[in-house]
């Protein structure tokens, strides 16, 4: 009977071992695989961190298609992307601002727009605010509705947190964030009830009849329980952005030096494709309608 | 078969070493990854300092500590009374058909998971501050009620073996000397498993300081330096919880080191909760 316990304790060991060592195979299998999968092509990308998360997932789902193409996304800020990508140092750079006249001359290649809603709760009789206001509001200098014609009531500024894409582009683009020096400074109120997520925004100015937030345009319109006010009199809608008559939006671009060949230019086709557009869609407005 | 032993011995001894190995490589990863931003800003400038602005290279987490320390101490403020009190009628003076139906309730209330806690303080007790005093809602006071009632079952269950323990003849010899059943209570038996509660009260007091969840969803984040019960706050679980997702570099090693300081906060407790006397009357 023991010698039988024995055999058990040894194959609960081996087995034990064996799942460790497990963890460690799916790797070698993909190394070799790689290795298999015809030449190997490398894509260099660089620039916007409002960009790199989505490029990051695009070329995942590209990877999953074309196994043998590694693509190496990196951040640095618009700025060095359109820098880099007109040095020729990377393959592709990535900017989530129009190019200025002085650096148009690259290949540009628009994948996505980022459109940010300003949100407050439906009971809220204000229904226009200009970008002037927004920021007033975001800085902690207009602090109550009746400032700005609505009901009196302190207003709760609600915001995302630091490093958030949205809160990002957010504050760059009301102006929220201001240059001091050759430095840029989120004025941000200290005041402002942070959310870690899109939902918990829209749920906190949901609850709060004094509550302002924002929210990105493709959670906000899906959401009935909060009210998209216009911004200097243009209503928040695909339509608008897509005219870019509305102000609180951005592009997302892509750019090359030369027209694209190769690797290159199969991604920029996969990301402006049904499938890759899909992926856009998840988190941003499609390139176009 | 004195293989098996061995076996079975050595198979045991590495469960134990993994588990402490955890420990060792969870302590050793925190501080690696945060002692750069720590030594970078200074340990003093790092947990004095008034402002957070992780983006500007600001790191200072005093607001949150006070977070911390307020909403853990409000919710003792609120929760010792009850879940003392619940210990004392459980182990005194309920009848066991009631005591039954009180002690499974209790340990459903430990099995709720914290953002089921999050999601009840942000659409009623949130809603409700905010209709009593005319605010956001999002505040210390939010924060100190949820966690409350989060750590009711701790100091509960705790506290009422702590009671239970006290030898019979302490509680009769009281009698004896014609003193009133509350008497025995209040006079006795509860400054006799004082310790007890004590070491109740403070692994209370470590759940409520490592909460996360659910102080992140009624506590309102703000960095700002807390001014009253009714400020929102922003606590050192909820200031990692809440950016870790987009942080990177610098401001990631930031939040680490904010676990740091949090890993301190916690030790020092379980060190105080480890000098406590454990038997009945010390």
């Amino acid at each position: 009977m023991k010698s039988k316990r024995v055999l058990a304790v040894v194959m609960v060991l081996v087995l034990a071992v064996a799942a460790f060592t497990a963890c460690a195979r799916p790797t070698e299998d993909n190394q070799n695989g790689t290795a298999q999968g015809g030449e190997k092509q490398n894509i260099t990308i660089n620039g916007s961190t409002s960009v790199q998360p989505l490029v990051e997932e695009l070329a995942k789902a590209f990877k999953s298609k074309k196994p043998n193409v590694t693509i190496d996304v990196q951040g640095g800020g618009s700025g060095v992307g359109i820098k880099s990508a007109n040095d020729g140092v990377v393959d592709i750079g990535m900017s989530s601002r129009e190019l200025k006249a002085e650096e148009k001359g690259l290949k540009e290649f628009k994948i996505a727009i980022d459109g940010i809603s300003v949100i407050v709760n439906p009971a809220n009789g204000v229904t226009n605010l200009t970008l002037e206001q927004i920021k007033k509001i975001y800085i902690g200098e207009i602090t109550d509705w009746s400032q700005i014609g609505g009901a009196a009531g302190k207003i709760t500024v609600v915001t995302r947190e630091e490093g958030s894409g949205t809160r990002g582009a957010f504050i760059e683009l009301t102006g929220v964030e201001m240059k001091e020096g050759d430095k840029k400074i989120d004025k941000t109120t200290a005041t402002a009830i942070t959310q870690g997520s899109t939902g918990a925004v829209m749920t906190t100015v949901a609850s709060d009849p004094n509550g302002i937030g924002y929210a990105s345009f493709g959670a906000a319109a899906e959401n009935t329980a909060i009210k998209m006010i216009s911004v200097e009199n243009v209503q928040t809608s695909a339509e608008n952005i897509y005219a870019g008559t509305y102000k609180i939006s951005r592009p997302f671009l892509m750019l090359t030096k030369e027209e694209p060949v190769g690797a290159v230019k199969e991604f920029i086709d996969f990301i402006l494709s049904a499938e890759g557009q899909e992926v856009v869609s998840k988190h941003y407005l499609k390139a176009n309608k | 078969m004195k293989t098996y032993e061995r076996i079975i011995q050595l198979f045991l001894f590495l469960c134990a070493l993994i588990a402490v190995l955890g420990v060792i490589l969870i302590t050793f990863f925190i501080v690696k990854e945060g002692w750069p931003v720590i030594q970078k800003v200074g340990f003093f400038n790092f947990i004095l300092g008034k402002q957070w602005a992780p983006t500007q290279q600001i790191y200072g987490i005093y607001p949150m500590i006070l977070g911390s320390v307020y909403a853990t101490v409000g919710a003792l403020i609120l929760g010792v009374p009850i879940g003392v009190g619940c210990a004392v009628f459980l182990a005194e003076i309920a009848k066991p058909r009631i005591a039954n139906i009180i002690r499974p309730g209790i340990e459903l209330l430990a099995g709720i998971p914290s953002v089921v806690y999050g999601l009840y303080g942000l659409v009623v007790i949130v809603p409700f501050i905010r209709k009593v005093f005319h605010n956001q809602g999002f505040s210390i006071l939010a924060g100190s009620i949820i966690l409350a009632i989060m750590i009711l079952p701790t100091i509960i269950n705790i506290s009422e073996s702590a009671i239970r323990s006290v030898p019979r003849d302490y509680k009769e010899a009281s009698l004896a000397l014609g003193g009133s059943h509350w008497q025995a209570i209040y006079k006795v038996i509860v400054p006799a498993a004082r310790s007890g509660i004590m070491s109740g009260i403070i692994l209370g007091m470590g759940r409520a300081i490592g909460e996360t969840m659910a102080i992140i969803m009624i506590t309102g984040n703000s960095t700002l330096m807390p001014e009253s019960i009714l400020s929102p706050i922003r606590t050192l679980t909820g200031n990692i919880g809440i950016e870790m997702g987009y942080a990177s570099g610098e401001h990631q090693q930031a939040l680490f080191a904010t676990g740091v300081i949090l890993f301190i906060f916690i030790m020092i407790l379980n060190v105080v909760a480890n000098l406590m006397p454990k038997r009945v009357g010390e």
